[in-house]
């Protein structure tokens, strides 16, 4: 068996991985990452990047489509659009293959090994890699496990025939002619909505009696009200019982079966971190549930040996496990660093999109906090109007006594792209003076961002 | 033009050096024949070196604190006149520094301290502490946190003058040239100046008799309480009778005249230990140290051969050591010579202290506040006047039994004060 030995041994390239690799070569760490698939993880290759490519078609293909029926209120008119699902994929793909070869470039810039294979814990110093060529003992200083998560399956409907996950919705070949959808989580919801403005017929099947169940209410109601618009129809309170040949058979909120007529039944009800083939079974790690326990500076109960991403827990997201990466690789460095992030904004990209930052009104009223709440429609924005879309607000919630922003949350198209400045501003610790105080360049939506702290002041000045 | 060397005079009888306390004269002075240029201590006393000349200074040797041997240079003065001690003077007055090394006994000087560090400017208050929470989380922008971190600080100690109590960068440079805030006393703040003082004259003396005292004697103490009602009615007493000659009594004489019925029974007592020779030497004189209290600090001034002296003379004596010591002006023979010490704080006497023995003596007698306290008489309580005698003893040659023997008969003499003035 070759033997190599490091100073770090990453496992798993996704954007924790790789980042956390990237970093400790920066820094003179000598550092061999290992990946059992593609460089980039789920996020770049059956996660953030290609769903958002497919959404993306599916937005353009809608916007054709009301101007074919007549109904663009720019006066638009087209015929009948068509769609090439074939190219739409190839197009698709070809960005997450070039994805694919920067984050191989910026390892090899970093001068970062590469290893493609399963990796297996010998013990919390030396893991046994099987590439194609054979094995290789990696004996290393210090391990960071990131190896992320995969789709969970559900016992009554497991992956496989018409029975998708969303890495197989992200490779389907031809849109479904129907589309059912287990699950009305932000998984769910984007590839559910994006594939009815492709045309799929979509019945959205949720066992809670709400949908989006990580943001509130208020959030939620512009993607609901746009979920009806799209003709998707969502089950609340429904049971999922099984497929049937064509059909999803489900248990209605009223007690009522039903068949859900669907050509894919695609299940998005979370995902599981992936532990297994590990060898996590030689550490003996400490859990937490079926994730691997970590500190402050993620490290797990094994000296020298971190964890980082989504193996880790919630909230599974990949600018989470990137700053986890990067802090890890300064720690192994000989740096001081612990988590203190702030906040790790969220964004969910239905439509319109929902961007969330720090607290909502109704977590830190929880937390005992007396707070001030501003909220800016989009309706009075002129940059919305201009765009013909004025659903969806910016909201921001600060604490009462000081006007520390406590959390910063909008619903609206592009609304995306303000996750920066909400960021930001928690992390910078901003008062609503600080972002009242900022001159917001106009016109644009992210002056609603100022105008609801204004409000929250009790000055807004275009309401 | 000339020069003239002042050197270090013998200032006492088997003095090799002394310690320079005080410089009446800088470089550049002018000073007149007479003037004062120095005060060196001894031992005992602080003895003042006056000019023999007049002129300018020109060059001084040694800072306060050093030691400097008899007969070494001391000042130099440029005079008018010619002088047989001429030499070429340091023209350059910021020669001082170097000039040590170019005397001709450079050993006479022995450590020579770096000035003390001036103490850093205290920093104005940039934050008011900001009260936080217990478990609120501070409030800061990555970049300061991330110092913070490398720095090693703990963001919850660090005050935030920012918004909402941000700490900004400035606050977390102050936190870290000026220590913690104290938390939750808004303008009360934590004063980390640190002023150097230098233990020098009296002070040092004091410092090294004390350590002397204490890592040499293992010091027994024994409290004993004592009854001095009728020691008082007679004190009263004596004191009612006008008289120009013979000053009011204190407490004092009384004591020192049941020490001196007492160590006559106990001769171990009265005696100097000389411990590296193993000798203890009994004194048959009792020359008994009055611990007293002057703006230097403390000194022991010696009433000598108390075994010969009435209650009102030493009554006199103990008022003259005690106006010379204050003043100053008590010279090395008042300083020394005592074979047993009384140590009393007065009013702030407390209830009961652990007097550190005048070494190489044995004993030391302290005085306790006195104060009207009501005893059991066996059927009833009376008002009394009570007062604790805490004396200490060195184990070495004293025994527990011996000094509570002694401190027993003191007792004994203090509450019937004629026995003090019978022969047994």
């Amino acid at each position: 068996m070759e033997e190599i030995s490091c100073r770090l041994l990453v496992i798993g390239a996704g954007p924790g991985g790789y980042v956390c690799a990237i970093r400790a070569g920066q820094l003179g760490i000598d550092t061999v990452v290992v990946e059992r698939e593609r460089l980039g993880g789920t996020c770049l290759n059956v996660g953030c990047i290609p769903s958002k490519a497919i959404i993306h078609v599916a937005e353009e293909f809608e916007v054709l489509k009301t101007a074919a029926a007549g109904k663009s209120v720019f006066g638009l008119s087209t015929t009948e659009p068509h769609i090439d699902f074939a190219r739409t994929t190839a197009w698709k793909d070809e960005i997450v293959q070039r994805l694919n070869n920067g984050v191989g470039g910026l390892l090899r810039k970093a001068h970062v090994k590469t290893l493609h294979g399963q990796a297996r814990f010998r013990d919390g110093k030396t893991v046994v890699v099987e590439t194609e060529t054979g094995s290789t003992l990696v004996r290393a200083e210090a391990v960071a496990i990131a190896s992320g998560s995969a789709p969970a399956e559900l016992p009554i409907l497991p992956f496989g025939g018409e029975v998708i996950s969303s890495t197989d919705a992200l490779a389907l070949t031809k849109v479904p002619q129907r589309l059912a959808v287990v699950g009305a989580g932000y998984i769910g919801l984007e590839l559910g909505m994006a594939f009815a403005k492709l045309g799929s017929k979509v019945t959205v099947v949720e066992a809670l009696p709400r949908i989006l169940p990580a943001y509130d209410q208020e959030l939620i109601q512009p993607v609901a009200r746009r979920l009806s618009e799209l003709g998707v129809e969502v089950l609340l309170g429904a049971e999922a019982l099984g497929e049937e040949k064509g059909a999803l058979k489900v248990k209605q909120a009223d007690g009522k079966a039903r068949k859900v007529a669907a050509d894919k039944i695609l299940v998005t009800v979370g995902r599981r971190p992936v532990v297994d083939g590990l060898g996590l079974e030689e550490l003996v790690l400490d859990m937490n549930g079926r994730f691997i326990r970590i500190d402050e500076q993620c490290e797990t109960s094994m000296r020298g040996v971190y964890a980082i991403g989504d193996v880790t827990g919630e909230p599974m997201l990949a600018h989470r496990a990137m700053a986890q990466g990067e802090m890890v690789a300064e720690i192994v460095a000989g740096h001081a660093r612990a988590w203190d992030k702030r906040c790790i904004p969220a964004i969910c990209f239905t439509d319109p999109e929902i961007v969330s930052a720090g607290l909502s009104p109704d977590e830190a009223r929880a937390a005992n906090q007396e707070v001030k709440v501003g909220l800016f429609p989009f309706s009075a924005s002129g940059r919305a109007m201009s765009r013909a879309n004025e659903r969806g607000f910016v909201r921001v919630t600060a604490r009462a006594d000081n006007h520390l922003v406590l959390g910063i949350q909008a619903v609206g198209q592009g609304a995306s792209e303000l996750s920066t400045a909400f960021g930001l501003a928690i992390e910078m610790g901003a008062t609503l003076e600080d972002v009242a105080g900022t001159i917001h360049a106009h016109p644009t939506l992210g002056e609603s961002f100022q105008e609801a702290a204004l409000k929250a002041l009790g000055h807004a000045l275009h309401i | 033009m000339g020069e003239h060397v002042v050197k270090l005079p013998d200032v006492g009888e088997g003095v090799a050096e002394a310690e320079l306390v005080e410089w009446h004269v800088k470089v550049g002075d002018i000073v007149q024949e007479d003037d004062l240029l120095a005060s060196v201590m001894t031992d005992k006393a602080t003895v003042e070196i006056p000019s023999p000349v007049e002129g300018e200074i020109i060059w001084t040797g040694g800072d306060i604190g050093d030691t400097v041997a008899i007969g070494s240079e001391l000042v130099r003065v440029r005079t008018a006149g010619g002088s047989a001690e001429a030499k070429a003077p340091p023209k350059d007055e910021t020669a001082k520094a170097a000039a040590p090394e170019a005397e001709p006994e450079p050993a006479k000087l022995q450590t020579r301290s770096p000035k003390p560090e001036l103490p850093m400017a205290p920093r104005k208050s940039v934050a008011a502490a900001v009260r936080r929470t217990p478990g609120e989380r501070p409030i800061a922008s990555p970049s300061v946190r991330l110092a913070a971190r490398e720095a090693g600080v703990d963001m919850r100690q660090v005050g935030g003058s920012g918004p909402a109590g941000r700490i900004t960068h400035e606050d977390l440079d102050a936190f870290l040239a000026r220590g913690p805030e104290t938390p939750g006393a808004p303008g009360l703040v934590r004063r980390t100046d640190v002023t150097e003082v230098r233990v020098v004259g009296l002070r040092r003396r004091i410092a090294e008799k004390m350590a002397l005292s204490k890592s040499r004697i293992p010091h027994i103490t024994i409290v004993e309480e004592v009854d001095a009602t009728a020691l008082e009615e007679l004190r009263a007493a004596l004191n009612k009778k006008p008289a120009a000659d013979r000053p009011k009594l204190t407490l004092l004489p009384f004591l020192m005249r049941a020490i001196v019925r007492a160590v006559a029974e106990q001769p171990d007592l009265n005696a100097l230990f000389d411990d590296d020779a193993g000798i203890l030497r009994q004194h048959a004189g009792v020359h008994i140290g009055i611990a007293t209290q002057t703006p230097a600090g403390l000194v022991v001034p010696v009433v000598k051969h108390a075994e010969a002296r009435s209650l009102w003379d030493s009554a006199a004596e103990v008022a003259r050591l005690a106006e010379r010591a204050r003043d100053g002006s008590a010279s090395r023979e008042d300083l020394t010579g005592s074979t047993i010490t009384i140590t009393s704080l007065g009013p702030l006497g407390a209830i009961a202290t652990t007097p550190v023995i005048n070494h190489p003596e044995v004993a030391i007698v302290g005085v306790n506040r006195m104060a009207v306290r009501p005893m059991w008489d066996g059927t009833a309580f009376v008002p009394r006047r009570m007062m604790n005698l805490s004396s200490s003893f060195d184990h070495r040659v004293i025994d527990g039994w011996d000094a509570a023997v002694f401190v027993q008969r003191l007792k004994e003499l203090i509450e019937t004060p004629a026995l003090m003035f019978v022969d047994a």
